[in-house]
């Protein structure tokens, strides 16, 4: 989907001032922007092929994609070039029941026990089961201050988008960059053009920052932010919470774009201060002055610039085997017809597989298990917003529903507020930090062709651990209100209702 | 007795293979036998299938090369034969190494032996994947590479030189000419294909980049 389709859908549209998409063969150079400053600040070198060689501030790592990073490190015999600057936790492959070890799992174990020896053994701080900071990589960055304007941060994991939210340039690496940021604090790359994603208005009452980048891939496409850094800004964006721009920087590479971030602003400032890692006193005043001289000026020029409306937003939800295909709850799954001719091969495979019929309605759509949880929705107001809907009210029957916080400290700080019993008393299962069924390299996992609620981001054929399981991507609130009812709902039924006992039965499905 | 996902433990035991040394610096010529993998649109999944993506480590991989068609084949593949148990060449035909991106393909191949490959064309990923492990990837005429695949089939124990210099592959008095685009060649040629050592040389840039971070210097954390 390119952006000619854009002028027939109300909540985006072209800015007045006259830009176009630009083909590969143009190349303009985006000037002034946050991303161009920290860009310079942390080059190092040019190397022969035309790349950059990049300084990493930051470089974060998991069980799952630094072991063979560290074999090759030995193997060139080299060590960690800088050790402080590289931080370690254990997410992906944990389980969310017992956490006990050993695992239960054999392999599990054996890359916890590995990832363990090698911190051990290069003096890396790891963040382990019950240290109380264990959790997501990209939860527990920012939540322990790591994360900061500014900063250049690397993880072998594409989510690493999520950083950019501070103003930081922050992007996933595959392995082999994993044992050149290890060995050199730096990494080979290729500038990125810009995109200003330009928002307008406030999001809608029952209307979620998921909701927002959902609605923006659906526009843009799920390849449309390729070669581009994405840039969030605009009132809507301004008034958006941190854990708010996470989420929305998190899936902008499920949008193509490597990297998504927000300029950094006194909402940044206010969630970083008293964070552990964070400047303190004196430092502190020196951070927010440069924190504030890095975003983009009114001098700043962008290689391309988009804009959106959040006000014309509805709760979104994915129909589809990409999270490009998603469409607001009130409407109906396109059928081939309303959609672009390059879309239709992906839409008539996403039919066949999720079992959809082109026109039905996606409120009423029976789910088996609900999932809240991930790096995109797993933080305390992504918990906040769910409880606020299964307060008072019952899981449908025969739904599992569970509920997986991203870090230990955003499950105590749940606790504390009381929403673990929240979700207990309605009948969720309150569970252990990881990555879970986001990913399903741990036990959680759909069976069979089950078919999910789930506050992830990736809703792939076969993403959350059956081959032919179905995923549907939705906020937190959705999720909350899919297993309340049993079936897909408009969570604003639900958030203007008071509670009171839910049906057993999925109601018909509304058409 | 236990059964187990290894092709080796299903072959004739065979000369066990001498390990050479991996990649390193300039990458002038190779030498060495051939194997002949033929088909169009061999996937990364075909040189490593996904179970034993499950993994910490790469160093087991080279074992587990085309692990799935070596079982179904039952030593009779390419690559099993004893003659050529010290195969540097692999001989293969469009669009090798297509599918997932995943590193651990190249990786196998090079744990195999293998030092360079010769084809009519390959996915861009894995050319890539190959380049970063010092492992050119050079193209041929669709009809030079039958005359090759036929060649070593004939004859498994066959030498075969191939010189990145003059991009020409030799064999039995007879030459092939071989096609690399120049960006690739010149790096393998002066040895700068290796990212990370080049990342490393800059070790001075690196520092002076550090020292006018101010998050590293203004406000370090203590
Ligand atoms: S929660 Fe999912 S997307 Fe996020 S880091 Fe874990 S596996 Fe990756």
């Amino acid at each position: 989907m390119r952006v000619s389709c854009c002028e027939s859908r109300p909540a985006v549209s072209r800015p007045p001032f006259g830009f176009r998409l630009l083909g590969s063969a143009e190349v303009t150079v985006s000037s002034g922007t946050l991303y161009d400053k920290v860009w310079d600040l942390h080059r190092v070198a040019e190397l022969p092929g035309g790349a950059t060689q990049l300084f990493i501030g930051l470089h974060l790592i998991h069980e799952v994609t630094s072991p063979q990073a560290f074999v090759a490190l030995r193997e060139l015999g080299l060590g960690v070039r800088h050790p402080e600057r590289t931080v370690a936790t254990v997410d992906h492959i944990v389980p969310t029941t017992s956490q006990a070890r050993p695992f239960a799992d054999p392999l599990a174990e054996t890359m916890l026990a590995t990832l363990e020896s090698h911190c051990e053994e290069h003096g890396i701080r790891l963040h382990g089961i019950g240290s109380g900071r264990q959790g997501i990589v990209h939860v527990i960055a920012p939540e322990l201050g790591l994360t900061q304007p500014g900063m250049t941060v690397a993880c072998g994991d594409s989510h690493t988008s999520t950083h950019g939210a501070f103003g930081a340039i922050a992007f996933g690496i595959g392995t082999s960059q994993v044992r050149d940021v290890l060995a050199a604090q730096s990494l080979s790359i290729d500038k990125l053009k810009v995109r200003r994603i330009w928002v307008e208005g406030r999001l809608p009452f029952g209307v979620y920052a998921k909701d927002l980048i959902l609605h923006m891939i659906r526009q843009l496409g799920v390849k449309g932010g390729v070669g581009y850094a994405y840039e969030f800004a605009g009132p809507a964006i301004e008034a958006l919470s941190m854990e708010e721009r996470m989420t929305l920087c998190n899936m902008a590479i499920e949008g193509g774009a490597r990297c998504g971030y927000v300029n950094p602003d006194a909402t940044t400032f206010a969630y970083l201060h008293g964070r552990p890692m964070a400047p303190s006193r004196a430092n502190w005043e020196r951070a927010v002055a440069w924190w504030q001289s890095l975003a983009s000026g009114p001098e700043a020029h962008f290689d391309d610039e988009v804009r959106f409306d959040a006000s014309a937003l509805a709760p979104t939800v994915t129909w589809g085997i990409t999270p490009g295909q998603g469409i607001g709850i009130d409407e109906a799954v396109p059928t081939p017809e309303q959609l672009e001719p390059n879309e239709r091969p992906l839409a008539e495979q996403a039919y066949l597989y999720m079992d959809l019929t082109p026109g039905a309605a996606m409120a009423g759509l029976p789910v088996d298990v609900c999932f809240i949880g991930s790096c995109t929705n797993g933080r305390l107001s992504d918990l906040r917003a769910a409880a606020a809907v299964a307060r008072g009210r019952t899981v449908a029957s025969g739904i599992k529903a569970f509920v997986v916080p991203g870090s230990e400290q955003v499950a105590r700080a749940a606790e504390a507020e009381g929403l673990d019993q929240v979700f207990r008393a309605a009948g969720f299962e309150w569970r252990e930090p990881g990555c879970s069924m986001c990913l399903a390299m741990n036990p959680d996992r759909l069976e069979g062709r089950q078919i999910s609620a789930s506050s992830s981001n990736r809703n792939f054929k076969g993403r959350q651990g059956s081959a032919v399981g179905r995923t549907l991507l939705m906020s937190p609130a959705m999720v909350a209100a899919a297993a309340v009812r049993g079936h897909v709902t408009d969570v604003r039924e639900l958030l203007l209702a008071p509670p009171h006992p839910e049906p057993a039965q999925p109601e018909p499905a509304l058409s | 007795m236990t059964t187990s996902t290894s092709p080796t433990s299903s072959r004739p035991s065979s000369p066990p293979r001498s390990h050479a040394a991996f990649p390193s610096g300039p990458i002038r010529s190779v030498q060495g036998q051939a194997a002949v993998i033929s088909g169009d649109d061999i996937d990364t999944d075909r040189i490593i299938p996904a179970r034993f993506l499950k993994c910490i480590s790469f160093e087991g991989l080279g074992e587990q090369a085309f692990a799935d068609d070596r079982l179904e084949l039952a030593g009779a593949h390419s690559l099993d034969r004893p003659e050529r148990r010290d195969a540097r060449i692999l001989f293969v035909n469009r669009n090798f190494g297509c599918g997932s991106s995943r590193e651990h393909a190249p990786q196998s191949l090079m744990r195999w032996g293998i030092r360079a490959v010769v084809g009519e064309s390959f996915a861009e990923i894995f050319f890539g994947n190959c380049l970063a492990l010092g492992i050119p990837c050079l193209q041929v005429s669709h009809d030079s590479l039958v005359d090759l695949q036929d060649l070593s089939t004939a004859d498994p124990a066959l030498d075969f030189q191939l010189d990145l210099v003059t991009a020409v592959l030799k064999a039995a008095d007879r030459h092939w000419p071989l096609e690399m685009a120049p960006g690739p060649r010149h790096l393998l040629l002066s040895g700068q294909w290796d990212a990370t050592s080049q990342l490393v040389a800059h070790d001075q840039e690196l520092r002076a980049t550090a020292a006018r971070l101010p998050y590293l210097v203004n406000f370090a954390p203590s």
